[in-house]
């Protein structure tokens, strides 16, 4: 029995999503759990989990396609199975929310059309139909300006995302999609053909702001030295599996070193300080900030007093915390008061890198990738998986010896990981 | 003392704190608030609503003054002093007592005293110089405002050299008065003590009243000033004052040389500095800008945990600035700020209560001229509006500016009476995007003043009706 598949609501938010990329093509087969595709909402490019099992047969809204929330996206059922029916319902119930039909060229024909070319270097949103706003039925929310403005630029305010109160369109959101390439008209091209690169000035978002003016205070007044250690890792991994394989749970590497950084910070608390000119503080707990990109920037949610929860507590706590600061909802107190950073880029395969201070803490931890390659070990070469770890500290407030010795400590925890546990 | 924590405390209890401290409860947090006098700040008790009760006495007794031309004929019109400072005063301190109630309704707990943070989240209260209290925040909000910027080398002695706290409980009215500064204190106090009969000269060190208004806004209003008396001096500095016996002799020079002016009082309204003093926040390493504590978009400092909102985060000083940046504050620190708002500083009403009022908001033309709008400008005089002629207010005009391509309203300036009600539908206007046509294009009741406004921007597009 064929079964529709709606557009979920992936944030409080959320009215409507774009559809940036179908994962599945029609007539593959899809279980629960598959992401069949990649949606953009008001906050996030986020994946869409299919929770049907079955073919899918019927793909309702092309990439580049903008549905409500609840709108019929797709149709799952079994091979051959007949659902005229189905279709007829999903796009009844579409004309009727007003979405935007399949977006190609004027000539298109007013059934959706499924297999649409991908756009030309795709802009946020959907790609503008050159009629302004002819034939569309449904109320757009827009300012009067961003009417005027978008009539003036023979733009479709349908095809645009609107910033204000509930969606509303206004001339901030206009003048961003032209900033985006959005007025470009989409003549058909080739598909294979390079879209030409072209000089931009792309305005300084508050989070750039931000992240400019802080780290360049930090790299500049504070007097940065960096100790680098290579840790074997070999036990960590074994530990892992292990954990896995006893389904406690995945506990990353990442939880592991950040576990270990808050033992050792308890040891030696002028890493875990802020230098305040006529004194030092030594803070009284721990909280551990995380370094996680965003689209825009980068936004640093924080494991408050680490060094009093357990690796699985850490494992579960960052988890949640990345999956909130991708969709940009961190309140502030989840992402500010850190005294201690790390900085990953292991997933990247970097095999080592130094980071700047995060003000007013003492230090920051970069964290580089697990290496296989060849090591000694009681004078014969083995293979080894080894992880370079490189901490930037404040020399204010943190000496080169304390430096060494919290890195060795560090080290110590990572290469005997029974002791995260205990 | 062992600390009470809270989710968030709040020092000063102004048109900033108080209403963050409101915002915070109606979002389920516990919210304590410090304040070392009566709840409402500067704006409750010595700023805006005193002023507001003395203006009108003012306007009051200007109009029985001018009642002949309504038909009404008035004898022995006689000012009882005392009575005009003590109505002023019991506004005041009747909505200090309704802004208590709010706290209580909302479940706040108020603090009466000195607060010093002992930690970007530690706060201690002291009352006489005793601790009475040491409380502890999840986050912690700055609001304690600013207090009257002395000239340097010339002290307040709070008689004969007084700030606008003074002036608005002087026990006697002055015979003369020197007012420094042209900004929207100096005006209103001008014209208060001008309107009762005290001969008031009022000092400018650039060339208009209300420097940043647009020109021809100020030029009527300095116009108006000295027809209703004021002794007005632009382009002129205060080189030094001196306190006599009988009062005060203040210096001045312009272009042409320098001259001695005697009054009894000089009121001195040149701005405002920090309440900075005795806070603690020096220790904790908090980054200052000119002054006033510096804040990101989100209100906090530098010192993560601890915010600042109001005047003690830097201009504009205004009451209604403060509490929106209250709201705004409060709603980020706790994640509640649902459609990601922020303070619109492009979109600050900015409003003077003398006569003829004087509000405006947005760009002048000369302001949107060197951002590089090509502009549109429509003006419209209230002596074209039947109602204003009605009630005897032909005063003033209001002036529009949009900007040529899309008819955006850039900004409005008015002035005349009840400027400051009128501007209110022109933030509306801005804060949605309306065009000069969408104003024009909506039915303004007759007869109104608000007519001036359609009128006005019809007139940006020669449509105007009535002239």
């Amino acid at each position: 029995m064929a079964t529709q598949i709606s557009m979920p609501k992936l944030s409080d938010t959320m009215s409507i999503g774009v559809i940036l990329d179908w994962r599945k093509n029609e007539g593959e087969t899809i279980s629960s759990g598959d992401i069949i595709a990649e949606v953009e909402t008001d906050k996030a490019n986020m994946e869409l989990e299919n929770f049907e099992e079955g073919t899918l047969l019927k793909i309702m809204i092309p990439k580049g396609g903008k549905v409500p929330v609840g709108g019929t996206i797709a149709i799952v059922g079994e091979p051959g199975e007949n659902i005229d029916d189905l279709i007829k319902e999903a796009e009844a119930s579409l004309q009727s929310a007003a979405v935007e039909p399949a977006k190609e060229e004027a000539a298109a024909p007013a059934a959706p059309k499924l297999d649409v070319p991908p756009p030309v270097a795709a802009p946020p949103v959907a790609p503008p139909v050159s009629a302004p706003t002819a034939g569309r039925s449904g109320r757009v929310k827009a300012s009067p300006l961003a009417k005027r403005m978008a009539s003036a630029k023979g733009l479709d305010l349908g095809t645009i995302l609107g910033s204000g109160p509930g969606g509303r369109i206004v001339k901030k959101d206009i003048e961003s999609f032209m900033a985006s390439g959005g007025g470009r008209s989409l003549i058909s091209t080739y598909a294979n053909q390079l879209p030409a690169l072209e000089q931009k000035d792309v305005p300084v978002s508050q989070m750039r702001q931000v992240i400019a003016t802080r780290l360049l205070q930090s790299k500049t007044s504070t007097p940065h030295f960096y100790v680098t250690v290579e840790v074997d890792m070999t036990k960590a991994v074994e530990l892992r599996g292990a954990l896995k394989e006893a389904s406690v749970g995945s506990v990353s590497y990442n939880d592991m070193i950040v576990r270990a950084s808050a033992l050792s910070l308890r040891q030696f608390p002028e890493v875990n300080s802020s230098f305040y000119g006529e004194i030092i503080r030594l803070h009284g707990e721990v909280h551990i900030g995380i370094a996680v990109s965003i689209p825009d920037g980068l936004i640093t949610p924080v494991v408050r007093n680490a060094d009093q929860k357990s690796l699985i507590d850490i494992s579960e706590e960052t988890k949640e915390l990345a999956v909130r600061a991708k969709e940009k909802k961190l309140k502030p107190d989840e992402y500010t008061g850190s005294t201690f950073t790390t900085s990953n880029m292991g997933m990247f395969g970097v095999e080592n890198f130094s980071a700047i201070i995060n003000p007013p803490e003492a230090a920051i931890l970069a964290i580089s990738s697990i290496v296989n390659k060849p090591v000694v070990v009681d004078g014969q070469v083995v293979p080894g998986k080894r992880m370079n770890l490189t901490a930037s500290f404040d020399h204010r407030a943190v000496d080169g010896a304390t430096g060494a010795r919290f890195m060795k400590e560090l080290k110590r925890l990572l290469e005997n990981p029974i002791l995260l546990i205990l | 003392m062992s600390f009470q924590n809270f989710d968030v405390v709040i020092i000063g209890g102004g048109p900033g704190g108080y209403v963050a401290a409101i915002r915070a409860a109606q979002l389920g947090k516990s919210v304590a608030i410090v304040e070392k006098e009566k709840l409402g700040g500067t704006c409750l008790n010595w700023g805006c609503i005193p002023t507001k009760a003395l203006l009108k006495s003012a306007e009051k007794f200007q109009s029985i003054q001018h009642s002949e031309e309504f038909g009404i004929s008035v004898k022995d019109v006689s000012v009882d002093w005392s009575k005009v400072i003590g109505q002023s005063r019991t506004v005041s301190s009747q909505i200090s007592g309704g802004v208590e109630f709010l706290m209580k309704k909302n479940k706040i707990s108020h603090f009466a005293g000195l607060a010093k943070l002992t930690s970007p989240s530690t706060v201690e209260v002291n009352n006489d110089g005793k601790k009475v209290a040491d409380l502890k925040g999840a986050q912690v909000i700055v609001a304690t405002g600013a207090k009257p910027r002395r000239i340097p080398g010339i002290e307040f002695d709070g008689k004969k050299i007084i700030s606008s706290k003074e002036a608005m409980i002087l026990d006697k009215q002055p015979k003369s008065m020197l007012v420094m500064g042209g900004g929207a204190i100096g005006i209103e106090f001008a014209y208060f003590y001008n309107a009762f009969g005290t001969k008031v000269t009022q000092i400018e060190m650039l060339d208009q009243l209300l420097p940043a208004e647009d020109a021809e806004v100020s030029q009527t209003l300095g116009r108006s000033f000295k027809k209703q008396g004021i002794d007005l001096l632009v382009k002129t500095k205060v080189e030094s004052v001196e306190t006599t016996s009988k009062g005060v002799k203040v210096t001045v020079s312009d272009a042409k040389g320098s001259k001695v002016i005697e009054a009894d009082i000089a009121l001195v309204a040149i701005g405002v500095e920090a309440n900075v003093a005795g806070l603690g926040i020096e220790t904790l390493g908090v980054e200052m800008n000119k002054g006033f504590i510096k804040v990101d978009e989100n209100f906090m400092t530098n010192v993560p945990g601890l915010y600042a909102i109001g005047d003690i985060a830097g201009p504009p000083w205004l009451a209604h600035v403060a509490s929106h940046e209250g709201i705004v504050a409060v709603e980020n620190m706790f994640g509640e700020n649902k459609s990601g708002h922020g303070v619109d500083y492009d979109n600050v009403p900015n409003c003077v209560y003398c006569q003829p009022q004087v509000a405006s908001i947005g760009l002048n033309e000369k302001a949107a001229k060197e951002k590089g709008h090509k502009v549109k400008v429509g003006k419209f005089p209230f002596q074209a509006s039947g109602k204003a002629k009605a009630i005897g207010e032909p005063e003033g005009f209001v002036k529009l500016v949009f900007d040529e391509e899309y008819g955006e309203l850039l900004g409005a300036q008015i002035i005349g009476t009840e400027a400051t009600e009128m501007i209110a539908e022109l933030g509306l206007a801005r804060a949605l995007e309306a065009t000069a046509e969408d104003i024009f294009r909506t039915m303004h009741a007759h007869p109104t003043l608000a007519e001036a406004v359609m009128e006005a921007s019809g007139a940006a597009y020669d449509q105007a009706i009535h002239i």
